[in-house]
């Protein structure tokens, strides 16, 4: 059985997360697994004590407050994590989703995830979470950080969800985007809507041969294929593709060409992630 | 190796919080930098730039953010002799040395060694070091000037009983103003840390230990670095898991090793004598609010540009209230709980504790004290299980053969009475031994059942044995003699 693991914070995205959840359960028939992860707080704030000397029995009364102080804020977030998942559980069941799980975790978000994610066919995040500022429309820290260690397809939420009638595919040739090309033609998610497979570069047969051959894939897999070359800037000409097609979601490769950058995720594909207002799915 | 997110995190994660207690541990670290030199025998400078590089290096390579390394009394004492008879080129060299054999126990992943040191002996460890800490300060308190304990006493008063009027400001460090503030106003005539030798003046600088490179300072140095090298882990992963209690978190063991070791080597080439982590310290460090490498980093810092440009009014503070401060670390390293749980505890286990404890304070080295309290936790857990062992038998109605039903554990120390456990004297036709619920742990258990085995057959019995467990029967397979001809006489003279 397939999951689809859903990370929920409690912010304004843990709402769209479980739309999307809901959207790509219904139509590949997976259960959904909500998780949500509670950061663990080792630097637990309190009245500091800057006295500097250590009394009789120092060590046994300092463990006692530090673990007091600990259990009071673990209680309460404990009981905080619980409600975004009830929420959560309560959204996808009146969305009609019959296979609905929750897990609660202490940890670090990706090293929880990374658990996880070897039963998951795929991983669906908000753009941003509770911590990031949402004026500045910068990126969630722990969305960089899990596009960039996951092994599964992520999904990344935009804060509201519209049905999808057509996605675009941006093919750079790179291993991540003809990885996503398979993806696309094997999974049920993407089956039935329609496909615009877009390249940005000179039309010349390095960049075209890739394309036929991702355009042959898609063909071959039912789809219905409109294919173009595109020359200038990708992040702009792939937005205003994704403005000018009515695209309703944007599938691509997390890592460009370039190797080096193989460590953070490409800076074109962290630009689509803030400048389109639609989901994303990356691949690495 | 941890990832860079996590690494960037121990360091970052709790900037504020990390900075002010690093001044609060700076500010207790002089003291007791400078203290444990004089009990080194050394000038306090030399203590002084240990702890500032201990503190920086460890912050850096160390395994458990959040707890503070310098120069310890627990290392300290081990030198003395070392200062004493061949000076303190040799003491570099050594702990240039000790520092490279924590290296490479860090590689060798001897961390997982300490699961040997029981929880008894930790405490006699802790209790050890906090007398030692106060005998050393005993040659303050013996045959001075009366006014020298009128100043301990009010130094001791000003440190227990000032954070009852505010905890912002550290105890020790007001201690230390009022008693310098006191000493000279009225022009006291009483010892001051500028009688203790020299103090820092500078930057630390690299310098390379001039020792002849031979042999015979490989046998000078060595007993000396490897001691240190011991204990110098033993306190700095005590106090690692000391701290993962406080924060609940974990921490890499071997990294720590490998960080201690780094810290070591660095401070024998700027001319600091070795050190580790130390349990008093990391207390004030979490109990004022540090939790990430920055705040043993800003210790570091903060002491060194403390001594640097304090360095005159350093040189003014009178020993009495360094003496107080240290009979306040000794009484906050004491674990006290220890004694009122002598009462409920096993007695093998205070036992343990209490042998640790004094084997430290008769030969003044931790390492032996934790050595014989580890043998003696062995010898007595053994005992215990050596216990869990019981032989019964069944004679079967024509009164021809017994079956003897071994239970539990038999191994050197339970041999003797498994081997007693036997009638040797019943004239019987066969005999079972069914050992199917019993672990044959090594070749004393081994010699134990081929002596039965022979014995019986000597009195004319047919013997059989069943149910060698898998555990029981690979060892018997390798081992056992009693199905070789001539097997007794080979036996016997074992």
């Amino acid at each position: 059985m397939s999951r689809i693991i859903a990370l929920v914070d409690g912010s304004v995205y843990s709402r769209s997360v479980c739309d999307h959840a809901a959207w790509i359960a219904s139509r590949t028939g997976s259960g959904v697994e909500l998780l949500h992860v509670l950061r663990r707080n080792h630097a637990a704030a309190g009245p500091n004590n800057l006295s500097g000397n250590i009394a009789l029995g120092a060590r046994t009364a300092l463990l006692t407050e530090l673990s007091e102080r600990d259990a009071q804020a673990a209680r309460i977030s404990q009981e905080f994590g619980r409600v975004i998942l009830e929420q959560g559980h309560e959204q996808l069941t009146a969305a009609g989703i019959a296979d609905v799980t929750t897990r609660l975790r202490i940890g670090d978000i990706v090293e929880e995830v990374a658990a996880f994610e070897a039963d998951a066919d795929i991983v669906v995040i908000g753009k941003r979470g509770d911590a990031a500022d949402f004026a500045k429309l910068e990126l969630g820290s722990n969305l960089e950080r899990i596009a960039r260690t996951c092994r599964k397809p992520v999904f990344v939420a935009a804060r509201a969800f519209t049905p999808v009638d057509r996605f675009l595919i941006a093919f750079d040739g790179g291993a991540s985007s003809r990885k996503a090309v398979d993806h696309v033609a094997a999974s049920p998610l993407f089956a039935g809507l329609a496909c615009s497979l877009l390249a940005v570069g000179p039309d010349t047969p390095a960049v075209r041969g890739p394309l036929d051959a991702a355009r042959a894939t898609l063909e071959a897999a039912g789809y219905d294929v409109d294919a173009e070359i595109v020359q200038g800037p990708p992040d702009l000409l792939i937005a205003a593709a994704v403005e000018t097609q009515n695209i309703g979601l944007l599938v691509m490769g997390a890592y460009g060409h370039s190797r080096i950058r193989n460590l953070i995720i490409g800076s074109t594909t962290a630009e689509m992630i803030r400048l389109c207002k639609i989901p994303v799915v990356l691949f690495r | 190796m941890i990832s860079l997110h996590a690494y960037r995190d121990q360091w970052f994660g709790n900037v504020r919080g990390d900075i002010l207690a690093g001044l609060v541990v700076a500010l207790a670290l002089i003291p007791e930098a400078i203290a444990f030199s004089i009990i080194a025998g050394v000038d306090p400078k030399i203590g002084l730039y240990a702890s500032f590089s201990i503190a920086v290096v460890v912050a850096i390579a160390g395994g458990r953010p959040g707890m503070i390394s310098a120069a310890t009394a627990a290392t300290a004492v081990l030198m003395v002799t070392l200062v004493k008879e061949h000076g303190l080129q040799y003491l570099l060299a050594a702990t240039v040395l000790a520092g490279l054999l924590q290296i490479v126990a860090g590689f060798l992943r001897l961390g997982y060694v300490m699961r040997f040191v029981s929880r008894s002996v930790m405490t006699g460890f802790v209790n050890a070091l906090a007398i030692l800490i106060f005998m050393a300060q005993l040659p303050e308190l013996i045959g001075v000037p009366w006014l020298t304990y009128v100043m301990v006493a009010a130094g001791l008063a000003i440190i227990y009983l000032f954070p009852l009027l505010t905890k912002s400001v550290p105890s020790p460090l007001v201690c230390i103003l009022i008693l310098t503030v006191v000493a000279i106003y009225f022009g006291l005539d009483v010892r001051t840390v500028g009688d203790m030798g020299e103090l820092p003046s500078t930057l630390p600088v690299f310098l390379i230990p001039e020792i002849p490179l031979n042999l015979e300072t490989l046998s000078i140095i060595l007993p000396y670095s490897a001691a240190v090298a011991a204990v110098g882990l033993l306190e700095s992963l005590m106090t690692a898991s000391i701290v993962d209690e406080f924060t609940d978190t974990t921490s890499d063991k071997n990294r720590e090793c490998i960080g201690q070791g780094l810290a070591n080597t660095a401070t024998g080439f700027i001319g600091g004598m070795a050190g580790c982590a130390m349990i008093g310290q990391s207390i004030i460090n979490v109990k004022s609010g540090g939790r990430g490498r920055l705040s043993c980093f800003c210790a570091g810092v903060f002491l060194l540009f403390m001594i640097v440009v304090l360095g005159d009014l350093v040189k003014q503070i009178p020993m009495a209230a360094l003496v107080a401060i240290m009979i306040m670390v000794s009484i906050g390293t004491f674990s006290w709980s220890s004694i009122k749980n002598m009462k409920d505890h096993p007695r093998s286990s205070s036992v343990v504790m209490l042998a640790t404890v004094v084997c430290v304070v008769l030969t003044h080295n931790l390492a032996i004290g934790v050595l014989v309290g580890v043998l003696l936790s062995g010898i007595f857990f053994s005992w215990k299980i050596s216990q869990i062992f019981r032989v019964t038998s069944t004679l079967s109605e024509d009164g021809a053969h017994r079956t003897y039903l071994v239970e539990g554990q038999i191994f050197f120390a339970s041999a003797d009475a498994f081997s007693a456990a036997f009638d040797f004297r019943e004239a019987l036709k066969k005999v079972t031994i069914d050992i199917g619920r019993s672990h044959i742990w090594d070749i004393s258990s081994v010699a134990a059942l081929d002596m039965v085995v022979l014995k019986f057959r000597r009195e004319g019995a047919e013997v059989d044995i069943v149910g060698l467990n898998e555990a029981s029967e690979t060892i018997v397979d390798k081992l056992a003699i009693h199905d070789k001809p001539g097997a007794l006489e080979r036996l016997l003279g074992h």
